[in-house]
């Protein structure tokens, strides 16, 4: 309990400390009110924004309101989405709240994680037991392999590799898109490509050693089914490190998908992070950001979480002290 | 002759059975994927040191009548372009060869920085403990749970794209795995009969990190610098082709890729091979790293070195 206190604590001075760099990094760029309304903007218009934002405020200020307003669920305005320049006194008639944007676009994403996940973590788990159990045999080969491969290979590239065979040969498949389920398909595989091949080589290794192991003798020469064995005995003992794994690519895909995103139109956070970066819409790229790192910061304390749960030396040693 | 090194003679000496650079070199001979690596490297230094040399066209060369020419065409003027051209008529082959040079400095210069801070920050923060280790470990957890590509977008869009700034945030963004290891490594030193001995002749402290524990933890730290290049070149390539990187009109692996991408339906080959060079790159990389890591291995190192 104590150790989840300690964990949580250091996950939200992470996020502090993003918020702080994301907040006075974006200051760098310079004048927010004038990156609002562009350069055309009168001097009338541009007081009365900054009055309206408190951006005459000292810094410090500013930057505890901001961290104020962003526990209240309140990111800022958006520059771009539905940005009207009529002088108006709330914020909330100038833009649309970029918060809104974000949870707009994060189902998407999840569900492009989700689907390459789905794909992944089977296979790989799969790819890598069967290699385990069958050493030097072809399977073996193929997950070396596949774990080399995966991590060598940029994203985007195999991505746009499987537009030109799929869809642009083949025309079984759409280039880009969202909305039906087949959309899914292309940008899922290419996701998925790198975490199959390392889930299966740490599967591979960490039921390998397992099977040397005596219990494994033990329920072998009880007479059980050899798949019996390997995927029951030995893989649920061998689950730390893969689960570790699965937490480790399941981050790592989240800003993997900014990129894949763009590659097939699809209407995540990733596409609107690379949108508002080229649109200098800077209260949207801020809350992108911060959401992103947020999530990445959670499925790092889950998996930690799990570690301790699944490992029975740690959870046993718990309770007895 | 090869298994009388492992007899104890007395009559030899330790230092025969020492490892010398012709061993590696006779060990790589035989293992034909590690070579096959490491010929690829080379190549790819020699083509890239001496770009003006080999290619056969200019890599800026404008030719608008020999536009998106296929592989093996032969231009207007009897010019061969082997790997075809792009939509301004400029060789693929020799604008590749061109590119390398961007990615292989960006890679090399970006792990080496890190490499340097991340190495200096771990052996310290292992040998010194307390305090110091603490916040450098702290540091490093923390700056390793964020989305590291994600931050690095962000401080180039604040600072501009450029290939300066990209050594910058990437040497910014990729010291803690090296902290990580040195600093596990300089643990283990700590307790070491070597770094007793050179204590009790009264060597300091920076001394004994640097000259005595640096020389004998280097080989896993030579591994992971190697596989950091392969990262580096992959998120150079990443942040290139979202125009965050270099800067256009040099050519880079990754702005070629995202040149290539609006013709993607009629000309394959724009996107095709600056692809496959950097996974090529990439591979060859991850294949001498883990051969390496092999051959440095005590436990593994005789049977990888002796064995015919």
């Amino acid at each position: 309990m104590a150790y989840l206190i300690k964990r949580t604590v250091n996950s939200a001075i992470i996020l502090l400390l993003t918020v702080s760099f994301v907040f006075f990094a974006g200051r760098l760029i310079g004048d927010p009110a004038l990156n609002m309304l562009g350069p055309g903007a009168s001097d009338v218009a541009l007081e009365n924004l900054r009055r309206a934002a408190g951006l005459n405020d000292p810094i410090l200020i500013q930057y505890f309101r901001y961290i104020l307003n962003l526990l209240s669920g309140d990111f800022g305005i958006s520059y771009r989405y539905g940005f009207s320049v009529l002088p108006s006194e709330k914020l909330s008639e100038i833009g649309q709240p970029v918060i809104e944007i974000v949870l707009e676009r994060l189902p998407a994403t999840f569900f492009l994680a989700g689907a390459s996940m789905g794909f992944a973590v089977p296979l790989g788990v799969i790819m890598g037991v069967t290699a385990a159990a069958n050493p030097r045999s072809i399977a073996d080969r193929i997950v070396t392999v596949m774990s080399l491969a995966g991590v060598s290979i940029v994203q985007f590239w195999l991505g746009l590799m499987l537009i030109v065979f799929f869809a642009v040969h083949l025309g079984w498949l759409p280039t880009g898109g969202y909305g039906e389920w087949w959309h899914v398909i292309l940008p899922a595989l290419t996701l998925a490509a790198r975490p199959i091949g390392r889930i299966a080589q740490v599967t591979r290794s960490a039921v390998l050693e397992e099977l040397a192991k005596p219990y494994i003798m033990t329920a072998r020469a009880k007479g059980l089914p050899p798949t019996r064995v390997v995927y029951l005995h030995s893989l649920r003992n061998a689950a730390i490190p893969i689960v570790t794994m699965i937490g480790d690519e399941l981050s790592a895909l989240l800003t993997g998908a900014i990129l894949v995103e763009k590659i097939f139109a699809w209407p995540g956070i990733g596409l609107l992070i690379i949108d508002s970066l080229s649109r200098s819409d800077l209260p949207l790229i801020q809350a992108s950001i911060i959401v992103v790192a947020a999530l990445v910061v959670c499925v790092n304390l889950l998996v930690d979480i799990a570690y301790r749960l699944l490992n029975p030396r740690i959870r046993i040693g718990k309770k007895e002290a | 002759m090869s298994e009388d090194r492992f007899d104890m003679d007395e009559t030899r000496d330790a230092r025969d059975f020492r490892v010398t650079p012709g061993d590696y070199f006779r060990a790589i001979l035989k293992d034909k994927v590690a070579l096959a690596a490491a010929a690829f490297l080379l190549i790819l230094v020699v083509l890239t040191l001496g770009a003006e040399f080999f290619a056969p066209h200019r890599p800026m060369g404008l030719n608008l009548r020999d536009g998106l020419l296929p592989p093996f065409s032969v231009g207007s003027k009897g010019d061969y372009y082997l790997l075809g051209t792009d939509e301004l008529g400029r060789d693929i082959f020799s604008r590749l060869i061109f590119g390398s040079r961007v990615s292989i400095s960006v890679g090399l210069i970006g792990a080496g920085l890190s490499c340097l801070l991340g190495v200096a920050l771990g052996l310290t923060a292992g040998y010194r403990g307390g305090l110091y280790e603490d916040i450098v470990m702290r540091l490093v957890d923390g700056m390793l749970s964020l989305p590291s590509l994600l931050v690095a977008l962000f401080v180039l869009f604040v600072l501009g794209g450029g290939f300066v700034n990209l050594i910058l945030v990437f040497s910014i963004l990729h010291w803690m795995v090296f902290a990580r290891m040195a600093r596990g490594l300089a643990l283990d030193a700590r307790t070491a009969t070597y770094v007793l001995a050179a204590k009790s002749l009264g060597t300091t402290e920076l001394r004994i990190v640097f000259n005595h524990i640096l020389p004998n933890v280097a080989a896993p730290i030579i591994v992971l610098f190697t596989l950091e290049i392969a990262i580096l070149i992959l998120s150079e390539a990443s942040l290139s082709f979202l125009g965050f990187g270099v800067q256009p009109p040099d050519p880079s692996w990754g702005l070629m890729i995202a040149d290539g991408r609006e013709h993607i339906r009629s000309a394959w080959w724009l996107v095709t091979f600056p692809g496959l060079a950097i996974f090529l790159t990439a591979l060859s990389l991850n294949l001498l790293a883990n051969w390496v890591r092999a051959v440095t291995d005590p436990v593994q190192r005789w049977r990888w070195i002796t064995s015919n």
